[in-house]
């Protein structure tokens, strides 16, 4: 049976199958009880699960999460929502020393099995603050699981995924795709594995490397490009950390070229390493080097020049030419 | 218009009691809020709400815990002296907080420390040996916290009570509060001392565990000095008085008389197994030694106020106690100072036949589902080290 859901649908319609596959689950947050969350991806879910399972939390971010590590240590598996992404550094020391280490530090005693869910990237007129692509931050400490989701049937597994790892898990949402489009969701159909990566249209010429929201954007260039005759490979990378090189490689030995696309600063941002380990891994399949377009390296501007400053088609057909010129 | 008319010569409204009557020269020995059984003097004192009475056996086993715990303490400071520790934090003076607080728990609480709470995992029956390893450097505390239901140490300052909140939240959810069942009820204890009073994680702890009712007593140590900075740097009022902000209770007891603390520290642990939510009891005691072992209290505190607490020595008002009133003879105190110098030999030993951490194994522990990426380079690292001659994998 299949219906059509959006990215927000997907993700409230995971978070339910989830609760209800285990008692054990909890979603703690500000906002996520009665209304839901300001994007209403816990629609309904205290209503039918108990202030118990859904919690209202005060508004301290630390707080969420910290309290999130001592429910996980008592045996719950704890969702919390992070109500946007420039709101997740006051929870930043708990996040990078105790939900990332517990595990190593208790040689594996203690399991940290939380999902921290960020509405995360721009385009949406927000004032600041409420624009940011911190993955790479997350991505950058050992003992987390980052992954990013980029559509609506993978919101709908993927949180079901992220729930049932052991290993505490960034899930970023792109948030302007919340509401944006719908897809078909039949739930026969077998999901691939959650740290896995995805090349969502084949191509010959070149390899173009997004996640989440740029996912979407990198999928408009392919289709521009292919009518000045360019063929673009699109892999959509969903996981973060771990990364999934395989599929990258095995497109870039083919392609001989690629492009990362990303909302996040460029400078040490996931480009930079997916670069690094291209380079490392197929260089003599290089025939140009890879290029990377991303969020200038500025503070997320005022929402009136956003568009300018988010990487958009144009961007990425203008990085693809430079990397069809060498 | 115009605003009301005010009195150029009356006095400026005043907003709450004189601070510096409330953080005077009077709370300089606790203040009179102070809960007291047992006095320096080793006289045995009543209290309207907390008194308690104790039988003999519990009395000496409190003499013989502190004696043992302090014994803990001065023989991993010679251990650090000697090379054998990287680092040690001393508890010396704070004995009796850690002791009453430590046997006021029953089997199905459970701690949240800080880095410093020997004497409480020495209560919770965790041997001392497993403590010494994060000094030494060999691992970061190898012990199951469920089994002793004994957190592992927390380092950064404070994050831990907001755990132990969280962990309450979940004892809530497990139906272990408020049932009536002594076997069942149950709390968490989190510790923290007087420095960490000023982080934010311990504010929001307080919030969540007053919003949630969460059973849990924070217990504060208060040493007067986060390394070198004194308690006046960390608040303009009493610690345990900052609880009725939040909307929960606040005590303040003497921490250096082991009785007093173990009966308050039982009571706010009763009263969150109960259900009645959260309790800050501030242990006011002394820090008679450094920080840690790299610490130099000389450039920063007075001799004199150091020997004026040892006239409040822990131990010593409870030998006093015991000797006066007959509860103890020459044998008794032989035989725990024998126990200690045991305990003491087989730390000594037990230290340097920690095993060094090996290290291919530091991969497999970062996830519970190991990662290819981290298997990649415990591979690598493997050839690595192997390709050294005489190398042996």
């Amino acid at each position: 049976m299949s219906e059509k859901i959006t990215l927000a649908k997907g993700l409230n319609m995971g978070l339910r199958k989830a609760m209800e596959a285990d008692p054990k689950v909890l979603v703690m947050g500000e906002d996520v009880g009665k209304l839901g969350g300001v994007f209403r991806i816990t629609d309904g879910l205290q209503k039918d699960f108990g202030e118990d399972r859904v919690i209202d939390s005060p508004l301290a971010e630390s707080g969420i999460v910290g309290t999130a590590v001592g429910m996980a240590m008592r045996g719950y598996r704890p969702v919390v929502e992070i109500q946007f992404d420039g709101f997740v550094y006051p929870a930043y020391d708990q996040i990078v020393c105790q939900v990332a280490k517990i595990h190593f530090r208790s040689k594996g005693r203690i399991k940290m099995p939380i999902v921290i869910r960020i509405p995360f990237g721009g385009g949406i007129g927000a004032v600041e603050h409420h624009s940011e692509s911190p993955e790479a931050q997350f991505a950058h400490t050992p003992g987390l699981k980052v992954v990013a989701c980029s559509n609506p049937v993978d919101g709908y597994w993927m949180i079901q995924q992220a729930i049932a790892c052991d290993d505490p898990v960034i899930f970023l949402e792109p948030k302007r795709q919340y509401h944006a489009d719908k897809a078909d969701l039949d739930d026969s159909v077998s999901p691939d594995p959650l740290f896995t990566s995805r090349v969502v249209r084949p191509g010959q010429d070149v390899t173009v490397l997004a996640y989440g929201p740029t996912v979407k954007t990198a999928m408009k260039a392919a289709e521009a490009a292919s009518g000045e005759g360019r063929s673009l490979e699109v892999i959509d990378l969903r996981t973060l950390s771990p990364l999934d090189m395989e599929p990258v490689l095995d497109s870039v030995r083919r392609t001989g070229r690629a492009v990362v696309v990303h909302e996040a600063h460029v400078n040490l941002g996931l480009g930079a390493e997916l670069a690094a380990r291209i380079t490392e891994q197929c260089f003599y399949n290089l025939e140009s080097p890879v290029l990377r377009v991303g969020g200038f390296d500025t503070p997320y501007p005022a929402s009136r020049m956003e568009e300018e400053w988010l990487p958009d088609l144009d961007r990425v057909l203008d990085a693809v030419d430079r990397t069809l010129s060498y | 218009m115009s605003g009301p008319a005010t009195d150029p010569a009356a006095p400026p409204p005043a907003f709450g009691p004189d601070l510096a009557e409330v953080f005077g020269p009077s709370q300089q020995d606790g203040g009179p809020e102070l809960v007291q059984l047992l006095t320096p003097e080793g006289e045995r004192v009543h209290h309207p709400e907390f008194d308690m009475e104790f039988s003999e056996d519990e009395l000496r086993g409190f003499y013989r815990d502190m004696v043992m715990v302090r014994r803990i303490d001065t023989e991993s400071t010679a251990l650090q002296r000697h090379g054998e520790l990287g680092i040690w934090a001393q508890l010396l003076g704070q004995e009796a907080a850690q002791v009453g607080a430590g046997r006021a728990l029953r089997p199905q609480d459970f701690v949240f420390p800080t880095y410093r709470e020997h004497g409480v995992a020495w209560c919770r029956g965790l041997d001392p040996l497993k403590l010494l390893g994060l000094f030494r450097g060999v691992d970061h505390g190898d012990w199951d916290p469920e089994e002793y239901n004994f957190g592992l140490y927390t380092i950064v300052i404070g994050a831990q009570t907001l755990h132990a909140t969280g962990y309450a939240m979940g004892m809530q959810r497990d139906g272990a509060v408020g049932t009536g069942d002594p076997d069942r009820d149950a709390a968490v204890i989190a510790h923290f001392g007087d420095g960490a009073s000023s982080q934010g994680d311990v504010n929001e702890a307080f919030i969540f565990a007053a919003s949630y009712n969460a059973p849990v007593v924070f217990f504060c140590q208060n040493n007067q000095w986060a390394i070198s900075e004194p308690i006046e740097r960390q608040t303009r009022i009493p610690l345990y008085q900052r609880a009725l902000g939040f909307g929960f209770p606040g005590v303040r007891v003497d921490g250096n008389d082991v009785l007093a603390t173990y009966a308050v520290t039982q009571a706010a642990l009763q009263r969150a197994r109960d259900g009645q939510g959260p309790t800050l009891v501030e242990a006011y005691t002394y820090r008679m030694g450094a920080h840690t072992t790299t610490d130099d209290p000389t450039r920063y505190r007075l001799s004199g106020d150091v020997e004026s607490w040892k006239l409040k020595d822990p131990i010593a008002r409870v030998e006093a106690y015991l000797k006066r009133n007959g509860l103890a003879d020459a044998t008794f105190f032989d035989e725990v100072a024998g126990e200690a110098n045991d305990l003491g030999a087989r730390l000594r030993d037990g230290v340097k036949a920690l095993p060094d951490p090996r290290p291919l194994d530091i991969f497999g522990v970062v996830y519970a589902e190991e990662t290819d990426e981290l298997r990649q380079q415990h591979d690598e690292f493997a050839a690595y080290l192997d390709s050294f001659e005489g190398a042996h994998a």
